[in-house]
């Protein structure tokens, strides 16, 4: 069976500023990042859909210890969003000082922007992630 | 299915930079286990080995088949089961399975690993490597740092203010230093205070460096039998009479469990249906305390304290030799150490000690323990659980 939404369509999207995930047309439920099949029924009656990108912050870090080659990153803020279509997905805030964050970022609107990290030699290629900034 | 009991164990020091490989590590601990079960070599019949990362630490996969070469075990089938810091639990689950089939008799499982010959950054990026490398990894998280989210959902879903969940999460680390101190096997033998912790670097906000576990090098092993060979090998078998295993998706998948983990919750309710006991029967209990917050929420989920309470039990002292539910006696990951291939064995092997009632000479003896439970997690949400018990 083939796998709908791939890594390398959904990276590609990404580095456009555009979130895909996945409509499941059992249980209406959106998966993104993609899975094979629906994150809620297991369903495989998926349509590629296209996210607005938008939600609220639900937890975050800043993180001042970092993997091999990413020292000069640090120190980087971490958020999880809860997108308005449902899923949660990982990214990281910018408009930020990560030295001074704390729990008043939760609940924060943020909307979606992309940074590529270049990958290393471990990664198989490079791969965008979400970078939010505060929705207006 | 029959009845499997562990017969011996072997348990190297955990250390900052052994000179020792990974191999030598695990065939110490092996050896120990099988001269203590009475037993040689040739008597092994399988052998299950926990190993995390010893590809990028020493570049040496497969290296299942070398300690069994090593040790004098011969030919046998030797697995290598790979859960990150779970690795050497589901070992033990799985070399129990073997046991209680009728295809062995008498097994060795364990766990090595040489995590501090990475080096911090390659050590970070390789934990990080148990993350979601395409669609989560790529943010720079980190254990620390996932860890450190939860810590705030914790904070925010309960209602308890931040600085007051750091001081119950301070409190847990004390205490792992407290009881590690006691143990000669212990990474740090040194008692640090409430201020310490406070007053400590941020790791990733608000984890401190004392809110987290060390990277370490070690080895534990047990040596596996069915219940009528452990009879006759020792007069204290300590019997595996409940196990459990459950996995999860990437972090932003678990969305509607946060900061609880699902997979823990179902893991050990496997291990206690299938002894038939619950937390009110558990005297002793070993769990996975990478981080101080993740003590609270394993606590939590293994049934010990409602959820949004966990970090009571340690500001109460319920948590120490004496309280209602004793935990992490041996130090803990925290300051025993986290050798993360070997610390599943490492915890079940403190189980096991504490059942047959071995640590008093070491002042952490917990009185009377006939039933002990053993909960180990891996990445962001391998989770296995055992209950030992004796008769
Ligand atoms: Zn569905």
């Amino acid at each position: 069976m083939e796998y709908k939404l791939t890594f390398g369509k959904y990276n590609e999207a990404l580095k456009r500023n555009k979130l895909l995930g996945l409509k499941c047309k059992d249980c209406q439920t959106i998966t993104c990042p993609p899975k094979m099949t629906c994150g809620e029924c297991a369903g495989v009656d998926l349509e590629v859909t296209e996210l607005g990108g938008k939600g609220k912050i639900v937890t975050f870090t800043t993180c001042y210890v970092a993997p091999e080659g990413r020292e000069n990153e640090v120190p980087y803020t971490i958020v999880m969003v809860e997108l308005d279509e449902g899923p949660w997905i990982l990214g990281n805030l910018i408009d930020i000082d990560p030295f001074r964050v704390g729990m008043e970022l939760i609940g924060k609107r943020v909307k979606l922007g992309h940074k590529v990290f270049i990958g290393d030699k471990y990664s198989n290629g490079d791969a965008a992630r979400p970078l939010f900034s505060f929705a207006d | 299915m029959r009845r499997v009991a562990i017969v011996g164990g072997g348990h190297t020091d955990f250390v900052f930079e052994s000179p020792k490989t990974g191999k030598e590590l695990f065939a110490e601990a092996a050896m120990e286990a099988i001269n203590t079960s009475n037993l040689k070599p040739k008597d092994i019949q399988a052998i299950y080995c926990g190993n995390g990362l010893s590809d990028f630490s020493e570049g040496q996969v497969m290296i299942q088949s070398y300690v069994a070469d090593d040790i004098g075990c011969f030919n046998v089938p030797a697995t290598r089961f790979e859960g990150a810091c779970a690795s050497a639990t589901l070992a033990i689950r799985d070399a129990a399975m073997w046991v209680a089939s009728g295809t062995y008799e008498i097994v060795l499982v364990g766990g090595t690993e040489k995590a501090t010959a990475l080096g911090t950054p390659l050590a970070t990026r390789t934990f990080a490597m148990a993350h979601d490398s395409r669609y989560e990894s790529p943010t720079g998280l980190t254990f620390p740092a996932y860890f450190a989210m939860l810590a705030h959902l914790y904070s925010l879903k309960y209602n308890i203010p931040l600085a007051k969940l750091k001081e119950q999460m301070a409190m847990v680390s004390v205490q792992s230093h407290e009881y590690g101190v006691k143990n000669p096997h212990a990474q740090f033998k040194k008692e640090i205070t409430i201020e310490k912790v406070l007053s400590g670097f941020t790791v990733a906000s608000p984890l401190q460096l004392l809110d987290c576990c060390p990277f370490s090098d070690g080895a534990a092993a047990l040596v596996l039998a069915s219940e009528d060979v452990a009879k006759k090998l020792t007069p204290k078998p300590v019997y595996i009479v409940g196990t459990g295993q459950a996995s999860s998706g990437r972090m932003g998948s678990q969305y509607k469990y946060l900061p609880r983990i699902r997979a823990r919750e179902l893991a050990v309710k496997q291990a206690y249906d299938m002894s038939g006991l619950g937390p009110k029967d558990i005297d002793v209990c070993e769990l996975h305390d990478c981080f101080s917050i993740a003590s609270i929420i394993a606590a939590e989920s293994l049934g010990f304290a409602d959820f949004g309470k966990g970090g009571y039990l340690w500001e109460k002292g319920e948590t120490r030799i004496g309280g209602k539910i004793p935990i992490n006696i041996s130090g803990g990951l925290k300051s025993k150490g986290h050798p993360i291939g070997a610390t599943g064995a490492s915890q079940t092997y403190e189980v096991a000690k504490q059942l047959r009632g071995e640590l008093a000479d070491q002042g952490r003896q917990v009185e009377g323990a006939k039933v002990g439970l053993v909960d180990t997690l891996g990445g962001d949400g391998i989770l296995c659980d055992l209950i030992l018990k004796v008769d």
